[in-house]
């Protein structure tokens, strides 16, 4: 099993490495010929993928609850201080739900989720007028799967930096 | 001969209702008649003799087919009937002067026989006539023919249907509408949504919309022209009207949160929806015409899925206030709140039933989840079914059978997790898939078509 999942991920890198072209996001620890601007170089300060390479875009909720643990707090304590080292980003702040619920009180639960999250940046003092929150509810799970490591990963909040 | 009763002018086509001439009745025998307790569940289907209507052409004659297969399987999906096969039947009705042999029926125990003929008229139409008879009684149950035109003729047969439902059962039908719902495709993580509509059969399917956008949800004006749903269109959630005629949609008020999760007052002139903000979920409800909107209900809970009962005076909606999400009922102006769910587990999308005895809900308990109903005073509980998940009751304008979704659960690699609709009887039994062309969720049954 381990193997077969292992030739399928070099088959993908195989493919990534013969098309031409700066391959985006790809492992490029041997690419090899960088050409001019290629992505392998650091994101931009303060691009979206600078975010993610210095903080944690997510947050997860135990079953039905909204409230932020210690975890939790610590990477939005990262996010914040991103956040005012680059005081000119917006943020959209994703709430979700797992499946095991029903569809519309999951809406209201990702918004809650969202909020809760909201909060806490504007607690550390990044503006509100920065924050945009949506909801998801059930609708876009992270991880595929009606299992319990799925669900905890559904039950998220995601910061996402507008572009 | 025949006299114009009524000239049905909405809906998809004109439909013209005929009462049929009455015929001289033969001798009646005291016998009692022919007739169906729907009350009493897992009844017997009783066998029905549906032969293929004749037609004066080879048009009609097809049309009469078709139709005649059409209104054996509307009645065979209710599962209070069972059509007999054709190939048993001994007397043939080269036109309806013909009188029913009784004697020929009763030996293939058919307990009714529905004897039909199509015409095509001198303008082009197509008029189907009917009679019901039963068989056992030697008796006339009921008769009458419709004009339309030809391609409407499978409106004819479900309200066929509908007609023979009724007079045997007690109950007005349901075969002669619509099923509005979400039709889904691709994996979970980038599941696309379309607005979908099909007649009650499956026939007639299109899409509404092209899924570009995450739309969910689904609802059914009680005029039935009009939908009200949820759409992520320019990535904005909000309440949209959208009218099945023009294709027109609309953005319903200029909400500053997430709205969601709404529904048609019974009069069609409201909609009462949520607003998400800042954590908390309210009920509002909005005047279609004048566009004012009324905040109902103003806690820091979640206040969701709310229905009207059918005589507009009490809003059933689920809301977490108490620490759990349970059922509640309030007044239709936000006052008199009162929790109706009482039983274990947590309860969801309550639907009040259009007969107003029922509301129907979705239960959560012990990981699995059900459809069920209870009374408006949340007395009466009755689980009808269950499964890894199971949402989103929608009623049949009788208040007799229900529809819903059902999902299955998925692997890590994403397979399984496949959703599908199906309809139950109130009583519990007749589960059955409804067949829909892709995966499909949030169905809402329409009102009988005007």
């Amino acid at each position: 099993m381990k193997i077969r999942v292992l030739s399928v991920v070099a088959a993908s890198l195989l493919v990534a490495a013969c098309s031409s072209g700066p391959q985006e996001g790809a492992d490029t620890s041997g690419a090899g010929k960088a050409s001019a601007g290629s992505s392998v170089t650091a994101p931009a300060p303060g691009s979206p993928e600078h975010f993610l390479a210095n903080a944690k875009d997510r947050v997860f909720f135990a079953l039905d609850r909204s409230d932020l643990d210690e975890s939790s707090v610590k990477s939005l304590m990262g996010q914040a201080a991103w956040l005012k080292s680059y005081p000119n980003t917006k943020i959209t702040v994703e709430g979700h739900a797992d499946e095991r619920g029903t569809r519309e009180y999951n809406l209201a639960l990702g918004e809650r989720r969202a909020n809760a999250v909201k909060n806490f940046l504007q607690a550390q003092g990044v503006a509100a007028a920065r924050i945009t929150t949506v909801s998801y509810g059930k609708e876009r799970p992270a991880v595929m799967g009606s299992n319990e490591y799925a669900w905890s990963q559904n039950r998220r909040a995601v910061t996402v930096v507008q572009k | 001969m025949s006299v114009l009763v009524n000239a049905l002018t909405r809906g998809r086509g004109r439909i013209a209702l005929f009462a049929a001439a009455v015929l001289a009745l033969l001798a009646q025998p005291a016998r009692a008649e022919l007739r169906i307790d729907i009350t009493r569940g897992n009844v017997d289907p009783i066998p029905i003799a549906i032969p293929a209507f004749g037609g004066d052409d080879d048009r009609a004659a097809k049309v009469g087919a078709d139709l005649a297969g059409v209104v054996q399987a509307d009645l065979e999906r209710s599962g209070l009937f069972r059509g007999i096969d054709s190939r048993a039947f001994i007397q043939t009705f080269p036109s309806m002067q013909v009188q029913p042999r009784f004697p020929d029926w009763q030996a293939i125990n058919a307990q009714a026989l529905v004897q039909g003929r199509t015409a095509t008229t001198p303008d082009g139409k197509v008029r189907v006539e009917f009679r019901l008879w039963d068989v056992f009684a030697t008796q006339q149950l009921k008769a009458q023919a419709y004009v339309t035109e030809a391609n409407n003729w499978r409106r004819i047969a479900h309200i066929i249907a509908d007609q023979i439902y009724e007079r045997l059962t007690g109950e007005t039908g349901y075969f002669d509408t619509r099923i509005v719902y979400i039709a889904e495709s691709g994996p979970q993580t980038k599941r696309v949504k379309r607005l979908a509509i099909m007649d009650q059969d499956g026939a007639n399917h299109r899409f509404l919309t092209d899924g570009a956008d995450l739309v969910l949800t689904p609802r059914f004006s009680p005029s039935t022209q009009e939908i009200t749903y949820m759409s992520y269109y320019n990535g904005v959630p909000r309440v949209y009207l959208y009218n099945i005629d023009t294709g027109k949609r609309e953005r319903l008020g200029d909400f500053p949160g997430m709205t969601f999760a709404p529904r048609f007052s019974p009069d069609g002139n409201r909609v009462i929806m949520s607003m998400a903000r800042g954590g908390s979920s309210d009920i509002y409800s909005m005047d279609l015409r004048t566009l004012e909107r009324r905040r109902l209900t103003d806690t820091p809970a979640i206040d969701t899925s709310p229905s009207y009962s059918p005589d507009s005076q009490y809003i059933v909606f689920n809301s977490d206030r108490g620490g759990s999400q349970q059922l509640y009922v309030m007044n239709a102006d936000g006052s008199g709140v009162r929790r109706i769910s009482h039983g274990q587990g947590t309860y969801a999308t309550p639907v009040w039933s259009p007969r107003g005895d029922y509301i129907a809900f979705t239960k959560m308990a012990q990981g699995r989840f059900f459809i069920g109903v209870m009374k408006p005073d949340g007395s009466g509980e009755r689980l009808l079914a269950d499964g890894f998940l199971v949402e989103g009751p929608t009623w049949a304008p009788n208040g007799r059978v229900l529809m819903y979704f059902r999902q299955n659960p998925s692997d890590s690699r994403g397979l399984g997790g496949d959703s599908y609709l199906y309809s139950i009887d109130l009583t519990g039994y007749n589960e059955r898939r409804v067949v829909t062309p892709t995966e499909a969720s949030d169905p809402a049954w329409s009102p009988l078509i005007p």
